[in-house]
C-alpha cells in the first residue's frame, strides 16, 4: 500500500469510526425535543407559542454555535392544562416517536403527570411554567429539571419584600385550588417570619371574573396589603376591579404570581407601584435586551420569563447531550447538573440533585405610567435575590433523593 | 351592628354588588329567553356574541378612537349583524329540525369564534377604561360606589324592561307572539313572519353585545369571557323558565343577589349556589319559576 493510499484510508476509517461513534450515541441518529404547553388556555401567553419559539430559537443557536454532529428535531402539542391528555402525549412521544425530553409543562398538574411517565420510561422532563414547589419536594424524581422559578421563590421575594418594607399586616385573595393554597402558605410564612401578621384569606373559586364581593371583604379587613395568591386572568381582573372599588391606593396589592404579559394587559395605570418577583426581565442587561428583541421581531410581544427560561433550558440540555455525546438519560441528567448555566437568562446557573436549578431572581416595582419611557418599558429593579436566598435550601428539602 | 358576624355595612356592600351581577345576568338571560321563546333556538353562541360586543367597542377604542357612548349603540348593531346573517344563511335551515341542531350549531359557531378572537388577541385579555363621565365613585356611607357599577345597574334594568315592554305591550310585540304561535295564520294576514324572525334573532344577539360593551370597562376583555359566564345565565334561564321574558329579567337579579349573599356567608359555594338552586327548582316545577307547565 501506498503511503498516499494509506493515508486515504487511515482517514476514511477514522472519519466512519468517528461517526459511527457520534450516531451510534445518539438513539434513532436524532435529539428529539417535545414541548408540551397550553396553546389554547388561560396560560397560552406567558408560555404557549412564545414558549415553542424560544424552543426554536435555542435550537437555532445551538447549531450556529457549537455544530453537533446530530440532528435535532422538535414535536409540538396542546397539552389544554389536563394532566391525562399531558400523560397520554408524553408516552405517545417516547413510545413512538422517541423523544428524548419532553419541556414547558405550564401548570403543576400536567408536569407532575409527565415528570411520573418520564421517570417509567427513562427520559428527561424540563419544567419552565409550573410553580408548585411539590415537583422538586415530595414529587421530585431524578428525571426532572424544575427550571425557572417556583412558588418559594415568589413568596420570598414579593411578600419578604413586603413584609419588610413597612407592609405588616396581610389579607390573602386566593384562588381555590391547590397552587393557590400553596401559595398563599408559603407566603404566609414568609409574612410572619418577617414580623408581619396574616389577618385572614377569603378563597375565590376559580376561575372567577368577577371579584368585587371578596375585595370588599378583604377592605373590610384593614390589611395594609392584599395578597393575591392567583394567576392569569384572576389576578388581572382583581386588580382591576380593586383599582375601581377605591381598594387601591389606601392598602396595597402584592401580585404573588405575575407576569410581563399581566402587567402588559392592564397597563401601567392599576398596576403601578405593585411589586413582584421574576426570574427574568427584558431590559436589565444589554444581553437580555439583545436576546428579547430577536424574540420580539416574531412574537410582536417581549417574553416572559418562562419563554426565556425555556430558551436558557433547552440550550443547556443540547450542551449537555453533546458533552456527554450521547441521549442517554442518566448521563445528559449528571452532565446537566454538572454544567453551570451562564447565559443571559442566569448566571453561575446550578441544578441541583433535587432537580431544582437555582438562579437569581429579581425583585421589581412596577413602574408609573409616566416614568415609562418606551414600550414594554414596565419594571424598575429593586432587588436581586441571590440563587441562595431565593430557592428552598437544600437543608429543608423533601425530595426523597436529598440525603440527610 | 352585625348580622350572623357580619357588619351590616359589609351586607349591605355585597347585597349591592349582587345586584349588579343580577343585572348583567338578567340582560344575557333576556337575549337567551327571547330566542328561545320566539325562535325555539338554544343560543349556545350567546357568550361568545357577549364577547364580541366588548372586542367590537375595545377595536373601535383603539384603532379608530370611537369613544364608549357610540360604541354603546355601535357595537350591538354590528353584532346584531353578524346575528342576522347567522339566522338568514344557518339557523333557517334548521327550524325543522329538533331543537338539539340548533344547540349543536350555536355550540360550534361559539367555539369558532372564540377560536378567531383567541388567535387574533392572545389569551391575557385587553384594557378597556371606564369613560371620563362615569369615572370615580361615590362614598355610600357602608360601601364605596364606583359610578360605572350604578350605571350599569340603570342601564340594564331599562333595557330590560324597555324590552319587556316592547314585546308585551306593542303591536310589534304582539305580531312576534303571534307569530310564534301560529305563524301560517300570522303569514295569512299579510305580515312577513320570516323577517320578523331575522329581527328577533338579530335583537336577542345586540342585547348580548350591548351587555358585552357594559362589561369592558370592568373585566378585562378576554376571548374567554363569554364562556366563563354562559352556563350561570343558562341556568338562570332555566330556573326562570324558559322563554319566559320577564321571568329570564326577575330571575337574574334575584340570583346576583343570592350569589352576593352566599360570597359573603361561605365564599367557596359562590360558583355552585346557582346550580343547587336550579337542581332544586327543576325538582319542585319542572317549567321553571315562571315558565308555563
Amino acid at each position: 500500500m501506498s503511503s498516499r493510499k494509506y493515508a486515504r484510508t487511515a482517514c476514511a476509517a477514522a472519519l466512519a469510526a468517528l461517526s459511527f461513534g457520534a450516531q451510534a450515541q445518539i438513539s434513532g441518529g436524532s435529539v428529539k425535543i417535545g414541548v408540551l404547553t397550553d396553546l389554547s388556555g388561560t396560560y397560552s401567553d406567558l408560555a404557549g407559542s412564545g414558549a415553542i419559539l424560544a424552543t426554536r430559537m435555542a435550537i437555532d443557536d445551538f447549531i450556529a454555535n457549537e455544530k453537533p454532529s446530530f440532528k435535532i428535531e422538535v414535536v409540538t402539542a396542546d397539552h389544554q392544562n389536563k394532566a391525562d391528555i399531558a400523560s397520554n402525549k408524553a408516552r405517545e412521544w417516547i413510545e413512538r416517536e422517541n423523544v428524548d425530553t419532553v419541556t414547558e409543562l405550564v401548570t403543576t398538574s400536567t408536569a407532575l403527570a409527565v415528570m411520573k411517565v418520564a421517570k417509567e420510561k427513562d427520559r428527561v422532563v424540563i419544567m419552565n411554567g409550573p410553580a408548585s414547589t411539590p415537583i422538586t419536594n415530595e414529587q421530585c424524581n431524578d428525571v426532572s429539571v424544575h427550571y425557572t422559578y417556583d412558588t418559594y421563590a415568589l413568596a420570598n421575594g414579593t411578600a419578604k419584600a413586603v413584609t419588610t418594607q413597612g407592609g405588616k399586616s396581610w389579607f390573602f385573595l386566593t384562588a381555590d385550588y391547590a397552587f393557590g393554597h400553596a401559595l398563599e402558605k408559603d407566603s404566609s410564612a414568609v409574612v410572619t417570619a418577617n414580623g408581619g401578621k396574616v389577618l385572614g384569606a377569603v378563597r375565590h373559586p376559580f376561575p372567577g371574573s368577577d371579584f368585587s364581593s371578596f375585595l370588599l371583604k378583604a377592605q373590610s379587613s384593614g390589611a395594609q396589603v392584599i395578597g393575591l395568591a392567583n394567576a392569569g386572568a384572576d389576578t388581572t381582573n382583581a386588580i382591576k376591579q380593586a383599582a375601581e372599588f377605591g381598594v387601591t391606593p389606601k392598602q396595597s396589592l402584592a401580585g404573588l404570581l405575575m407576569f410581563i404579559t399581566d402587567v402588559h394587559a392592564l397597563g401601567l395605570k392599576p398596576t403601578q407601584g405593585m411589586f413582584l418577583t421574576t426570574g427574568f426581565y427584558w431590559d436589565r442587561t444589554e444581553e437580555t435586551r439583545a436576546w428579547s428583541k430577536r424574540f420580539f421581531d416574531k412574537q410582536k410581544k417581549m417574553p416572559t420569563m418562562v419563554q426565556a427560561g425555556q430558551y436558557s433550558s433547552i440550550y443547556h440540555y443540547l450542551k449537555a447531550v453533546k458533552a456527554a455525546g450521547s441521549d442517554d438519560t442518566s448521563k445528559v441528567m449528571a452532565a446537566m447538573k454538572k454544567t453551570p448555566i451562564n447565559d443571559f437568562f442566569a448566571k453561575n446557573g446550578q441544578i441541583r440533585d433535587d432537580g431544582r436549578m437555582v438562579h437569581d431572581m429579581y425583585l421589581v416595582q412596577v413602574k408609573k405610567p409616566a416614568d415609562s419611557k418606551y414600550p414594554w418599558d414596565y419594571y424598575t429593579i429593586k432587588a436581586t435575590i441571590p440563587a441562595a436566598e431565593a430557592f428552598q435550601p437544600l437543608a429543608q428539602s423533601r425530595c426523597p433523593l436529598i440525603k440527610k | 351592628m352585625e348580622i350572623f358576624g357580619i357588619s351590616t355595612a359589609l351586607l349591605g356592600s355585597q347585597l349591592l354588588v349582587g345586584l349588579i351581577n343580577g343585572s348583567f345576568y338578567a340582560i344575557l338571560s333576556l337575549g337567551l329567553a327571547i330566542i328561545f321563546g320566539l325562535l325555539n333556538i338554544i343560543n349556545f353562541c350567546h357568550g361568545a356574541q357577549y364577547m364580541m360586543g366588548a372586542f367590537v367597542a375595545w377595536i373601535a377604542l383603539t384603532r379608530f378612537g370611537i369613544n364608549y357612548w357610540v360604541a354603546l349603540i355601535a357595537a350591538p348593531l354590528i353584532v346584531g349583524v353578524v346575528g342576522v346573517l347567522i339566522e338568514r344563511l344557518m339557523l333557517r335551515r334548521l327550524y325543522k329540525l329538533d331543537h338539539l341542531y340548533g344547540l349543536l350549531l350555536t355550540f360550534g359557531l361559539a367555539l369558532i369564534f372564540e377560536g378567531i378572537f383567541r388567535d387574533q388577541f392572545g389569551i391575557s385579555g385587553e384594557s378597556y377604561e371606564v369613560p371620563e363621565l362615569l369615572s370615580g365613585g361615590v362614598n355610600l356611607g357602608f360601601m364605596f360606589l364606583p359610578i360605572y357599577r350604578g350605571w350599569v345597574i340603570i342601564a340594564s334594568l331599562t333595557v330590560c324592561f324597555g324590552t319587556w315592554y316592547m314585546i308585551e305591550r306593542t303591536k310589534l310585540g304582539a305580531y312576534l307572539r303571534a307569530g310564534t304561535e301560529n305563524s301560517a295564520m300570522v303569514q295569512a294576514l299579510g305580515i312577513n313572519v320570516p323577517l320578523l324572525i331575522t329581527f328577533t334573532y338579530g335583537y336577542g344577539v345586540a342585547l348580548a353585545a350591548f351587555a358585552g360593551v357594559l362589561a369592558a370597562p370592568i373585566f378585562q376583555v378576554n376571548p374567554l369571557m363569554g364562556s366563563n359566564l354562559i352556563i350561570v345565565v343558562f341556568a338562570v334561564v332555566v330556573i326562570g323558565g324558559m322563554g319566559s321574558i320577564m321571568g329570564s329579567i326577575l330571575t337574574g337579579l334575584g340570583l346576583g343577589l343570592i350569589e352576593g349573599l352566599t360570597r359573603v356567608f361561605y365564599p367557596e359555594a359562590s360558583s355552585v349556589v346557582v346550580f343547587v338552586i336550579m337542581v332544586i327548582v327543576l325538582l319542585l316545577r319542572p317549567a321553571g319559576l315562571f315558565g308555563k307547565s
